[in-house]
């Protein structure tokens, strides 16, 4: 997978970047812009299905996912770009279900047909995710290259979460030589993020889950989890927790507190979404990279480590 | 995580002589243990069919028992009766009794696919999990789950409009769960975010609960997914037996 500098991608938002994580859409929007990347939303895009749907349904999903490919496809995109995991992931199986599983191709040409719009074929559109495009379109040297204050002397714990990586089956461009990102243990945050010049720490639970599907329902669970990865980045000696994924960052922040008030744990790591981290990186001020709108105040250790 | 088998043995099925003497050879105590055999008689030769024709069951015949999926398993690092492996065991075997003990917790699922991945067969247990959820609700074993709330309440707004609005679906999830919106931490989590917004941004979260987003031009997707969600639900209903049920209720008065 290569993308140019010079290719505009579709840019498929989500419910989540809509909502609790306004400061994604425009920390990614902002970066997208300073680097000189271009992109353009998806028309009239809905709901990729999140990690609801398919508990009524898989191939609900399927059919959710794949509306928004057709439209990318008839607005003339090769590839679409879609910062949360979740949508990613869902983007990504539809490819793979439409590609190997007949009775999703059924259903899909179904509801299509019904709702009145093309019924999307495998092998259409691509779909990246957020770090994909940057890693793939400008790089460690793009970024080097941008980089005003950087990111000395901030440590951090780069979190992927589940969906990024998991089913391995969904991502065929991964794991496939050098340059390829990792199924198992994952690093195209953590080389943007060095190359803006911060200091990634050795971080084992980067792909383990918080457990954002029951986030609130069944929190005391998610707690504990969220809880262990929050105490791992500190043990690792990370300042702050890098994000890529809305569920995963709204689930760390929001546990975060409820562990200080429910279990008497309190944890000072903060928590950030990388494209917040690289906007600040290259001298773009808190504010535009949404840095207030987090639940958590991130803010006080930024001014600390002298990188605003 | 080496496993943590749960034990299929009973402990009133464990015998043991604190004073036997066999031919003048004294095997007293745990020497004498001896595990008294069981037979099971009353299978439900219908389950595995039934799980596998829920979504995500599947292909939970193909599982050969590596162990793969509770070994990788995030919510068994953390309660080791939430065990994968056993379940599709039981569930193959129609042993009904035993997979009713653990009725309530095999909701509890997080779906981070780590089973799915590990899986050298591809039962894909993540799907099974929630096959089985879905069949224990719906055969009345157990009461509707938190999680199952939050999917269809979620479920709903997106085939209605295309998309979600996240205030909406939390305060939604909150009433129907039977919760309250007055807990502290989640009080203290709006509160931090209030105090540092600036009022024209804190205007617009407002309004969003008010203009909620939709998808322009949706009322044929609706229609088509509502059709189909009504077409599964029958099926469903009769692979299970339930309308069955039902009518004999009504016949019964």
């Amino acid at each position: 997978m290569s993308s140019s500098k010079d290719e505009t991608v579709a840019y498929y938002p989500g419910c989540a970047l809509e909502g609790t994580a306004q400061s994604y859409d425009r920390s990614t929007k902002a970066i997208g812009k300073a680097l000189g990347l271009k992109m353009k939303e998806i028309d009239n895009w809905n709901c990729c299905g999140a990690m609801e749907v398919k508990n009524i349904d898989p191939k609900l999903q399927t059919y959710l996912s794949a509306r928004n490919l057709s439209i990318a496809e008839d607005m003339g995109f090769k590839k679409v770009m879609a910062p949360c995991n979740g949508c990613y992931h869902n983007l990504k199986k539809a490819e793979f279900d439409l590609a190997n599983d007949p009775k999703s191709v059924e259903v899909n040409a179904r509801l299509s047909k019904k709702a009145g719009h093309k019924t999307y074929e495998p092998g259409k559109v691509e779909t990246i995710h957020a770090l994909d495009w940057i890693k793939d379109s400008v790089g460690e040297q793009g970024i080097k290259d941008k980089v005003k204050g950087g990111l000395k002397g901030l440590k951090i714990a780069n979190y992927y979460g589940c969906m990024y990586t998991r089913p391995r089956h969904i991502f065929p461009e991964k794991d496939q030589g050098e340059n390829s990102e990792s199924i198992d243990k994952p690093h195209y945050m953590d080389d943007l993020l060095d190359a803006a010049g911060a200091e990634s720490v050795e971080y084992p639970l980067k792909t383990s889950c918080c457990g954002g599907a029951h986030t609130l329902s069944d929190s005391d669970t998610s707690t504990k989890l969220v809880l262990n990865l929050l105490q791992a980045a500190e043990a690792c000696g990370a300042d702050v927790i890098a994000t890529e994924c809305p569920t995963c960052h709204t689930g760390l922040e929001m546990h975060q507190i409820r562990a200080e008030k429910v279990f008497g744990k309190k944890t000072n790591v903060k928590i950030l979404y990388f494209t917040q981290l690289l906007g600040i990186a290259m001298g773009l001020s808190p504010r535009k990279v949404g840095v207030h709108e987090n639940f958590g105040d991130a803010l006080p250790l930024l001014k600390d480590k002298g990188l605003v | 995580m080496p496993i943590h088998e749960v034990s299929l043995i009973k402990p009133e099925n464990i015998i043991e002589h604190e004073e036997l003497i066999i031919d003048g050879v004294d095997v007293s105590g745990h020497w004498s243990t001896f595990i008294e055999p069981r037979a099971v008689t009353d299978y439900n030769e219908e389950m595995e069919k039934e799980i596998s024709g829920l979504a995500g069951g599947e292909f939970i015949h193909r599982c050969w028992q590596c162990g793969s999926c509770t070994n990788a398993c995030t919510i068994n690092a953390m309660n080791s009766d939430f065990n994968p492996r056993y379940w599709i065991y039981l569930i193959r075997m129609g042993m009904e009794d035993e997979l009713l003990i653990d009725k309530d917790i095999i909701w509890q699922c997080v779906s981070c696919n780590k089973c799915t991945s590990a899986c050298p067969r591809d039962v894909n247990p993540e799907g099974v999990m929630k096959a089985t959820a879905h069949w224990l609700e719906l055969k009345g074993h157990t009461p509707k789950p938190n999680s199952m709330i939050f999917d269809e309440g979620f479920s709903e707004q997106v085939f209605k409009t295309g998309k979600i609005e996240d205030g909406l679906v939390l305060r939604d999830f909150l009433s129907k769960s039977g919760q309250s919106l007055n807990q502290p931490w989640l009080i203290s989590m709006v509160f931090g975010l209030v105090k540092k917004l600036p009022l024209t941004m804190l205007t617009r979260l407002g309004l969003a609960t008010f203009f909620r987003p939709k998808t322009r031009d949706w009322g044929n997707a609706r229609a088509a997914i509502e059709e189909y969600v009504a077409e599964k639900e029958v099926e469903k209903h009769q692979l299970l037996g339930l309308d069955g049920h039902q009518q004999k209720d009504m016949e019964n008065g």
